[in-house]
């Protein structure tokens, strides 16, 4: 490695830095000798610097999308954008500027200080190590391969050679296209046959604020009959100064092997949140998306799963609350390409002071995808007038045999819901913060416990805020 | 000690007037019966006293426990001692029992529960209600029988330990092993509270006893009496009150 990709990029195995001194910055904006000089400083092999170049050729090719929010993507100014590895010194904010509102629920939530200051962006790092060690001894016992990406190329590069960009190919769209030609960070994670990781794995111990994640490129593979859970992201709100985040993450599950991804993210309200995640599951196999998005100002994601093999199947269960000045537009994609893949998708929306939710989705059974199964439930819940919520439902089926299940619903919390808590005990908004609470629990059931319990606190604050 | 004064109170929902000029004054320790067709409004009675928003007083005063209603929110109600068993109690999905129960009675406790104790506190009163742990897990009236929801409503009341309870045909939908159960735990409230019952039928009275029971038409109260009243009600129906 060259001692100037070596300053930028440090020496981390498994996803400690050290102390970096790096001063590398780029210029803002992006051109292709940028992207060659983000490829060589990370010392990469040709066929990621060629990837990359291409990758970039496509995203200025390619228009906008014509979906989502349209306006709002407009205003990206993708010429103000640092593609690049700031030195941690500079990444910091000052904890001066972090919103008081940010600040305010950091204490709510009774998060430590030091973790506090990470999420602020103020320190560059936050490591649990004692924890984060022990589940990586665990795994490299078990044979798991467990990196940060950058390392996991250096380490694995037939490995990540065959994989990338198979699921998610860098022509999928504008912003997985930007995300190949600039990535950096993310976790690659190789989980050999039969290996059931039991711990769920969780990047939020190993990740920094810099490559936390504005161009973050996740792999995952599970090989035959492996198990894993990969959890990334938190509930606390995380404020970033970067406008724009756009990750790919692609999952690949082998012939009965099961991978369950849940994120839960917080970004601030300044936040562009694009991201692009996709799994192909083969034979026999299960795909699980757990996915909620509470922050940001504009967020566009629908976990895909490509049901590729007779009997894989998928779960995406998916959150979004939209509250002022937000747009959280996020659904799901499943492909039934095989005989008897099955699939559920359960999507939950909250919007108020003016928020808009909108679900997504995309159902498409091929015609040889004989005897499937899909059932997708819909439910928003709107908390006042101003607020919205839309259902842009697509289905291609080319198979009659299909067993098709949709349900739609919209609802607002019922006065007597409402005095009926208060009857109990609960003042109004205590009460807000149970109905919300409870909407949300088929998702918040399914998270580690204290995601669990940190989602219902942060959701109990948002209602205190909302009303009176 | 008076719990609940009821004067001339006058009720409006979207400006109909449902309750027409009602006084009832419940003490600690007294046993109060309304009863009445479908329609007379004696939910709506009970709602108002408790603070559903939907309703409007527009004359008459009620006072709880020697304060003006007004002074209280309904949360604050709850908290100073005024329960209100529904009669159609609402489901909270994704709210499960155990936990609901535990954070409402450290509402109205106004103090953090031992968790050992209030186990304790909760097994012993399931137990009394003969109701399967299973419950505690299910989310609040959710796909709940009739019968289902009353014995919820009942043992909030015992946990609670109100000082006013207002109960509206917690006897609807219970099978007899399960209205005994239920009834038992409404006395055992009541030596200490006001109690007003709501109800159609002479089957919970024989089992709890009214000092008082009072025969509710068209949103007054038109008749009173003792025990014997009801027993009357219940053979001859209400026609004979109308003039
Ligand atoms: N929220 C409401 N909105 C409109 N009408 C109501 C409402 N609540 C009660 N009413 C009307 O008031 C009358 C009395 O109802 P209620 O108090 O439920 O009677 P009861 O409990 O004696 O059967 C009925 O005519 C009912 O339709
Ligand atoms: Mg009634």
């Amino acid at each position: 490695m060259s001692d100037l990709a070596h300053e930028a990029v440090g020496d981390y195995r498994y996803g400690f830095h050290d102390p970096e001194q790096s001063t590398i910055r780029f210029d803002k904006g992006l051109t292709e000798q940028v992207v060659r000089d983000i490829s060589e400083l990370k010392n990469e092999p040709k066929w990621m610097t060629d990837i990359r170049v291409k990758a970039y050729h496509h995203f200025i090719e390619r228009p906008m999308p014509e979906w989502g929010n349209c306006s709002m993507l407009d205003s990206i100014k993708f010429e103000n954008i640092t593609y690049f590895l700031r030195s941690s010194k500079q990444t910091e904010n000052d904890w001066d500027d972090v919103p008081d509102d940010i600040k305010n629920t950091f204490e709510r939530l009774g998060i430590p200080e030091a973790e506090q200051k990470w999420l602020g962006g103020v320190t560059a790092q936050y490591e649990s190590e004692a924890v984060y060690h022990s589940i990586r001894e665990d795994l490299e016992q078990q044979g798991v391969l467990f990196f940060d990406m950058d390392t996991g190329l250096k380490e694995h590069p037939e490995i990540i050679k065959k994989y990338f960009c198979s699921v998610v190919p860098y022509s999928d769209n504008k912003f997985a296209a930007l995300n190949t030609a600039v990535w950096s960070g993310g976790s690659f994670i190789y989980v050999p046959k039969n290996v059931h990781v039991e711990m769920p794995v969780q990047a939020y111990f190993r990740i920094n604020a810099k490559n936390m994640g504005q161009f973050e490129r996740t792999l995952i593979i599970a090989d035959e009959g492996s198990s894993i859970h990969y959890v990334e992201g938190c509930t606390a709100p995380t404020y970033s100064t970067d406008s724009l985040h756009s990750a790919v993450v692609e999952l690949i599950a082998m012939d009965n092997a099961k991978i369950r991804y849940s994120t839960v993210q917080n970004w601030s309200a300044n936040v562009y949140n694009l991201v692009t995640k996709r799994g192909i599951a083969h034979s026999n196999s299960v795909i699980e998306w757990v996915d909620g998005n509470i922050g940001s100002k504009l967020t566009m994601k629908y976990p895909s799963v490509i049901l590729k093999g007779e009997g894989a199947h998928a779960e995406v269960i998916s959150v979004a609350y939209s509250g002022e000045g937000q747009h959280q537009d996020a659904g799901a994609k499943v492909h039934h390409l095989a005989p008897r893949t099955t699939s559920n998708i359960l999507s939950k929306s909250i919007s108020k002071n003016g928020g808009r939710s909108s679900y997504r989705g995309l159902l498409q059974v091929t015609p040889k995808a004989e005897g499937c199964r899909s059932k997708i439930v819909c439910d928003a819940l709107i908390l006042d007038d101003i607020s919205r919520s839309d259902t842009y439902p697509t289905m291609e089926i080319g198979n009659a045999t299909a067993d098709l299940e949709h349900e739609a619903s919209v609802s607002k919390i019922s006065g007597d819901q409402l005095f009926y808590l208060m009857s109990r005990g609960f003042s109004e908004k205590e009460a807000m913060g149970m109905i919300v609470n409870g909407f949300f629990e088929p998702f918040t059931r399914e998270l580690p416990m204290e995601y669990a319990v940190e989602l219902n606190k942060l959701l109990e604050l948002e209602m205190e805020g909302s009303i009176g | 000690m008076e719990i609940l004064k009821i004067n001339d109170l006058h009720v409006s929902v979207d400006d109909t007037p449902i309750i027409n000029g009602v006084s009832i004054t419940i003490k600690k320790g007294e046993i109060h019966a309304i009863m009445g067709r479908n329609g007379a409004g004696k939910s709506t009675l009970a709602n108002v006293v408790m603070g559903h928003p939907s309703y409007e007083i527009t004359s008459g005063d009620v006072t709880f426990l020697g304060k003006p209603l007004d002074d209280y929110e309904v949360h604050e109600r709850a908290r100073s001692g005024m329960f209100l068993s529904f009669q159609y109690p609402p489901s909270i999905p994704g709210v499960q029992v155990g936990n609901f129960l535990k954070k409402s009675v450290a509402s109205v406790r106004n103090q953090q529960l031992k968790a050992r104790e209030f186990r304790k506190e909760l097994n012993s009163a399931m137990t009394q209600l003969e109701m399967d742990k299973s419950f505690l897990s299910r989310y609040v009236n959710d796909g709940f029988s009739g019968g289902e929801k009353k014995r919820l409503e009942t043992l909030q009341m015992l946990l609670l330990k109100p000082q006013l309870a207002l109960l509206d045909e917690t006897d609807s939908g219970l099978d007899i092993d399960a209205l005994r159960v239920v009834a038992k735990g409404i006395n055992e409230i009541a030596q200490d509270a006001g109690c007003l019952i709501i109800t159609h039928y002479q089957r919970l009275l024989d089992l709890v006893k009214p000092d008082f029971v009072h025969a509710m038409i068209d949103g007054k109260i038109v008749q009173s009496g003792g025990p014997e009243l009801a027993l009357k009600l219940e053979e001859n129906g209400y026609d004979w009150l109308e003039a």
